[in-house]
């Protein structure tokens, strides 16, 4: 029985981790084709429930439910009726007599796509939420670093940045130990929580660690409200990939990934992006793939 | 449950196949592309006959989950495999191989999928059952065996590579 809500990561199990990330493959395969659409979701609607700001996200799960010949519906929230008051369970309530068939979501706060999950026979999707989670992003993390290495178990992955605000930190590290994989967080002492991955306050120390990938998060200048470092200069030589830096990084092959879009100067230089295992836009095009095997594998409530 | 074919009859059916295409074809190209699943181990074994008999000829494999009508009525989706069809199909002679054609609705997704690498020149059906109660007007070209069933009737096919056996049973509800 297939599952109707994709919320986090935490709920599913290794089996249906892997069943998905299978799945993404035949939907990668179609993007070389002259006619990269499939009719498997023609006639269906998906919303896109946006409460915050996002272009990439918002693209991304677009193209996936065009590519899926669905119908896209963009709710435009920042200029609906919620600006005039309207709560989001009342928003919900106009939606479901839109009959909308997936919805996603993403809100500021966390938990908000599973409270509307449990209003609505539709589909929902976590298009990521506070500071809680964001499940394809993990998928699309975990796709990327498998096409690299097929077996994943046993490689290490040092996350880089702000840890403990960040959604992706959360999900990625998540399906990342779930598939065995090695995690470590990698930040300012203040932003790296302490919990069972392990943890370094230092960039030279963990690459001494050995890692196989560095995962850059995002520095997220709208979210600070007292910045955690005085410049971006100073951010990029402390955690930031430098010209320096790239070198020790190339000589060791080790791949580099960010969930975009990419602040240059800060967590990178210009040269990381035409390095040869920098798995950027490659993480930008399984997020099509990856977003299409969650659109396909749900199934709505609806009579 | 009857067992329909045994695995020798299965082979001749095969053969038979392979011999009508090859026949059809008169010294052209022909690019044998298997519905999976069981369809492609048809086409597969029809590709190593042409190939003996000095036929012109690729095997390319697709799948259709995509392409299905019937996800409203399926707990859950069916499981994805890729496709593999490593060449153009615009212009070429494409036969559809599939094990067995009923109702004819998987011919249909079949052909929207092949129309979505290309425009091929002609498209012919290779089956190696036909069992009959069409619901759509598609043929099948070439056939392997033909089933008398009864429209409640399931024909399970086993192929060696796919299943571990071979046979075709009948099984009646």
């Amino acid at each position: 029985m297939a599952r109707k809500d994709f919320l986090d990561i935490v709920s599913l199990d290794r089996a249906e981790i892997i069943h998905l990330l299978d799945q993404a493959v035949p939907f990668k395969d179609l993007f070389t084709r002259s006619v990269k659409k499939v009719p498997a979701l023609k006639g269906k609607t998906v919303l896109m429930l946006f409460y915050e700001p996002s272009t990439r996200t918002l693209s991304s799960f677009e193209v996936a439910a065009k590519r899926l010949s669905a119908d896209v519906t963009i709710f435009d929230v920042p200029h609906s009726s919620v600006t005039k008051g309207e709560s989001v369970r009342d928003t919900i309530d106009t939606l479901q007599a839109m009959r909308a068939d997936y919805i996603v979501v993403r809100h500021r706060l966390s938990g908000q796509p599973a409270a509307i999950a449990r209003q609505t026979n539709a589909s929902v999707i976590n298009a990521g939420d506070g500071a809680h989670a964001h499940p394809t992003q993990a998928l699309l993390d975990a796709f990327t670093l498998r096409e690299v290495y097929p077996e994943m178990a046993g490689r290490k992955v040092v996350i880089m940045g702000d840890i403990l605000h960040s959604r992706v930190a959360r999900s990625t590290s998540t399906i990342l130990k779930k598939l065995g994989v090695e995690v470590a967080f990698c930040g300012p002492g203040s932003l790296v929580p302490k919990t069972r991955f392990r943890r370094f306050t230092n960039y030279d120390d963990a690459m001494k660690w050995g890692p196989d990938a560095i995962y850059l998060l995002r520095v997220q200048k709208e979210r600070q409200e007292a910045p955690f470092y005085p410049s971006d200069r100073e951010y990029h030589s402390v955690f930031g990939i430098t010209e320096e830096r790239l070198k020790r990084i190339s000589d060791e092959g080790i791949y580099v990934m960010h969930p975009g879009p990419i602040n240059r100067g800060v967590e990178l230089c210009d040269g990381v992006l035409d390095y040869e295992r920098c798995l950027i836009s490659q993480q930008v095009e399984n997020g099509i793939a990856a977003r299409m095997a969650v659109l396909f594998g749900l199934k709505p409530k609806i009579s | 449950m009857s067992i329909a074919l045994a695995p020798s009859a299965i082979s001749t059916a095969i053969t038979r196949l392979a011999d009508q295409i090859f026949l059809a074809a008169d010294g052209n190209e022909i690019d044998l592309v298997g519905i999976r699943s069981r369809g492609d181990e048809v086409a597969e074994r029809v590709f190593e006959l042409m190939k003996e008999m000095g036929a012109k000829v690729r095997l390319g494999v697709l799948d259709i989950s995509l392409y299905r009508d019937d996800y409203e009525h399926l707990s859950s989706n069916p499981t994805l495999q890729s496709s593999q069809i490593d060449f153009p199909v615009d212009g070429s002679h494409v036969v559809l191989v599939d094990d067995v054609i009923f109702t004819g609705r998987t011919i249909r997704a079949a052909l929207d999928a092949l129309f979505d690498y290309g425009r091929p020149a002609k498209i012919d059906l290779a089956v190696l059952i036909d069992r009959g109660h069409r619901e759509i007007p598609i043929e099948p070209r070439f056939i392997g065996e033909t089933l008398r069933t009864d429209r409640m009737d399931r024909v399970d096919v086993s192929l060696q590579k796919t299943d571990g056996k071979e046979s075709v049973e009948i099984i009646t509800q």
